[in-house]
């Protein structure tokens, strides 16, 4: 007996399975003595658990919503729209962080002494202070010491700045600059799958077709507050500036290092067929950079969402900050804090399975 | 004579190489020094260090009475005052370390063991007041260190199990980091403050602090993961046969041959993981830990002293960015150091 217990010990593959099998038990267990007790806390405590909620009255007010919000509105339409601003600030906030990163990782390698400088000061300073006391930094910098609204500073022509957010001229709404947003989604989307700028061409007719509106309206003062124009509350304002500052610095790191990357040999080898430093730039230099970009800057990418939940920390409404406030309202923390994770490992898989995606074309297109 | 050309070069090189450049460089000297001469007098010439908070509110500069008056609140948070030493005691003892401990060299096993006795110490230290009491600066070193400390060992296990040839143990590790990597952070904080108490059998109460540490390391271990297993795929496969070949079993190739290596490529992302880990700590303060950036939004609060939060967030800034700043820096040597030694 002892003999055959052995020999299965001392059997590589049955010993893995043994392995395996204890390792399962011991997981299996942990996870059911605490099922266990979190089903006896909840009894104990009188919490009904399950969705269910969902469907009941919110009860508060959210204070900024793409959609109508109400107050008697169900629970599924407040997360909804938080999850809308979350994505409103990822997708605002990654394009202008993408262009600021790469605008400074090009100032990095200047031959300009002092621009060089500055933009290293700059991905050092931003890189190394945590982002929540940035935003608490511009939350405090934007209703503090910016003037109270009857004093509004006014820097431009119909562009006020003051304690209670930002107020600029813009367009009149018109039910067809939803349309233009999307063909201009759609169009880059084409132009940039056939190389080519002419289903950009598309945009300005989808313009034309609504009418061409171009009325402006500009902010002006009235009672205590800004009418007209388009208002930015110090919260969003404070939350993108903080968002698009830091992750800039990462991805201009990211650019500079990628581009440092392509071998001196490939400028020499574009400089002696004749390209100037431009076209150097973007046929040669750039797309071999890209490969090495192209997944640190999409963790950037996802970085910046997830950071956007430092919201709560300033009091923007995305989608964690009003997750938050259905939390203390219906008291269903682990429903919460669940849908909390589903919805941003959605996105984040989502994301990885585009770019994995992306990335696999790309392989395959070149043949490796 | 030669030098001063030298410099001439330089200076026509890097400042003045062309009509543009030149445009682009006095553009720039100029805002500088604007932006220099307004920050001197904000903080220097006009500012206001000794007066309350109306002379602050009278001046056009930065008020540093406010800083004066509220840095030990800020530095370390409710903690008692007549016992403040401890507190202080425990980060000279911790930070003594960590600058002896900069010198790979001495990096050994006895490091290790002293580095044990050096925690224990600051934790008796810290337990001269109730764990709710602590904060500041102390708070956010213990969450980081301790999570770096016990995250990192975790880390490893987890980046070993991923590349494990055993399919249960891989599907676990696997999901479990991609399932932590792809969450906030905030909302594994959340988890810590309103959920682990749910899992706990009754009568058992976890401190909120423990709760909020737990949250990190489970965190920071799943990113620690991330930059091990990089280590590991960089390791050669030959290195793992020749080991196998000396009749080394798993956990002796692995010990002795493969982590030694792949540790040692992952220096540098390691301690950027932990730079990420203490600049992250600052979440805890949304779960209303008082580590220093929720230390900074109190002090923010006293009625008497409204309306300063600019000097206030640079205050606390200045001192992330020095303690990030500096590893940063360090990790950058360390790598160097490290290519040197190969080249």
């Amino acid at each position: 007996m002892k003999c055959a217990l052995q020999k299965i010990w001392n059997h590589p593959r049955y010993r893995q399975y043994l392995y395996q099998v204890l390792f399962f038990v011991f997981v299996f267990a942990i996870g059911v003595y605490l099922y266990s007790n979190v089903v006896e806390n909840l009894e104990r405590q009188n919490i009904a658990s399950g969705f269910g909620f969902l469907t009941q009255e919110a009860g508060f007010f959210i204070a900024e919503s793409m959609i109508e919000f109400w107050s008697e509105d169900s629970y599924i339409k407040a997360i909804f729209v938080g999850i809308l601003n979350t994505l409103k600030v990822s997708l605002i906030g990654n394009v202008l962080a993408l262009g600021l990163g790469i605008v400074i990782a090009i100032s990095c390698r200047s031959s300009n002494f002092i621009l060089k400088k500055l933009s290293y000061l700059y991905i050092d300073i931003f890189r190394n202070i945590p982002l929540l006391l940035q935003l608490f930094f511009w939350y405090g910098l934007f209703t503090e010491v910016l003037p109270d609204i009857k004093d509004a500073l006014n820097p431009l022509p119909g562009v006020y700045f003051s304690q209670r957010g930002f107020f600029i001229p813009f367009f009149k709404e018109h039910f067809i600059w939803k349309y233009v947003l999307l063909s201009f989604a759609l169009c880059s989307l084409i132009s940039f799958k056939l190389r080519t700028f002419y289903p950009l061409l598309m945009i300005p007719l989808v313009w034309l077709l609504g009418g061409a509106p171009s009325e402006i309206t500009f902010p002006t003062l009235e009672g205590f507050n800004f009418s007209g124009g388009l208002s930015l509350s110090p919260e969003f304002t404070a939350l993108m500036t903080g968002l698009v500052l830091y992750t800039a610095a990462f991805v201009a790191e990211i650019v500079r290092s990628g581009i440092e990357s392509v071998g001196k040999g490939q400028w020499e080898a574009a400089k002696s067929l004749g390209l100037n430093s431009q076209q150097t730039m973007k046929l040669v230099i750039f797309p071999q950079a890209l490969r090495v970009i192209l997944p640190p800057v999409t963790s950037q990418f996802l970085n910046l969402t997830k950071n956007s939940s430092l919201a709560v920390g300033i009091g923007y409404s995305d989608f964690v900050s009003i997750m938050n406030t259905v939390m203390n309202q219906s008291g269903q923390a682990i429903e919460a804090v669940l849908i909390i994770m589903a919805v941003y490992l959605f996105f984040s898989l989502l994301t990885s399975l585009i770019i994995n995606f992306y990335n696999y074309r790309l392989e395959k297109r070149e043949g490796r | 004579m030669k030098q001063s050309l030298a410099f001439a070069k330089w200076v026509k090189k890097s400042f003045l190489k062309n009509s543009k450049q030149t445009f682009l460089s006095i553009i720039l000297l100029c805002l500088i020094s604007i932006v220099l001469e307004k920050l001197l007098y904000w903080l220097f010439l006009n500012s206001v260090w000794l007066g309350d908070a109306n002379a602050c509110r009278e001046a056009s500069g930065a008020c540093l009475s406010f800083i004066r008056e509220k840095f030990v609140f800020i530095l370390f948070g409710l903690y008692p005052r007549e016992i403040l030493w401890r507190p202080i005691l425990a980060m000279i003892l911790f930070l003594t370390l960590l600058f002896y401990s900069l010198k790979f060299e001495r990096w050994n096993k006895s490091l290790v063991v002293v580095w044990l006795f050096n925690m224990g110490t600051c934790t008796w230290l810290m337990y001269g007041a109730p764990s709710d009491k602590w904060g500041g600066l102390p708070l956010t070193l213990i969450l980081s260190s301790v999570g770096i400390f016990i995250s990192y060992p975790l880390g490893i296990l987890l980046a070993l199990g991923r590349r494990s040839s055993l399919p249960i143990i891989r599907v676990f590790c696997v999901c479990y980091i991609e399932l932590i990597r792809g969450v906030p952070l905030i909302s594994v904080l959340f988890m810590a403050s309103v959920l682990f108490p749910l899992f706990l059998p009754e009568g058992m109460i976890i401190p909120k602090l423990l709760r909020a540490q737990v949250a990190i390391i489970l965190f920071a271990a799943a990113y620690m993961a991330e930059v091990v297993r990089g280590g590991l795929a960089a390791v050669e496969k030959g290195q793992i046969e020749a080991a196998q070949s000396l009749g080394l079993n798993y956990y002796q190739s692995m010990r002795f041959i493969v982590l030694p290596q792949a540790l040692k490529y992952v220096i540098a992302p390691t301690i950027n993981t932990a730079i990420g880990m203490f600049k992250d700590t600052s979440l805890v303060a949304i779960i209303a830990l008082f580590d220093l950036s929720l230390t900074t939004k109190t002090a923010l609060k006293d009625p008497d002293w409204l309306g300063f939060s600019v000097e206030a967030y640079l205050f606390a800034s200045i001192i992330y960015f020095i303690f990030c700043f500096s590893m940063g820096r360090y990790s950058l040597a360390l790598e160097k150091k490290f290519v040197e030694n190969k080249a």
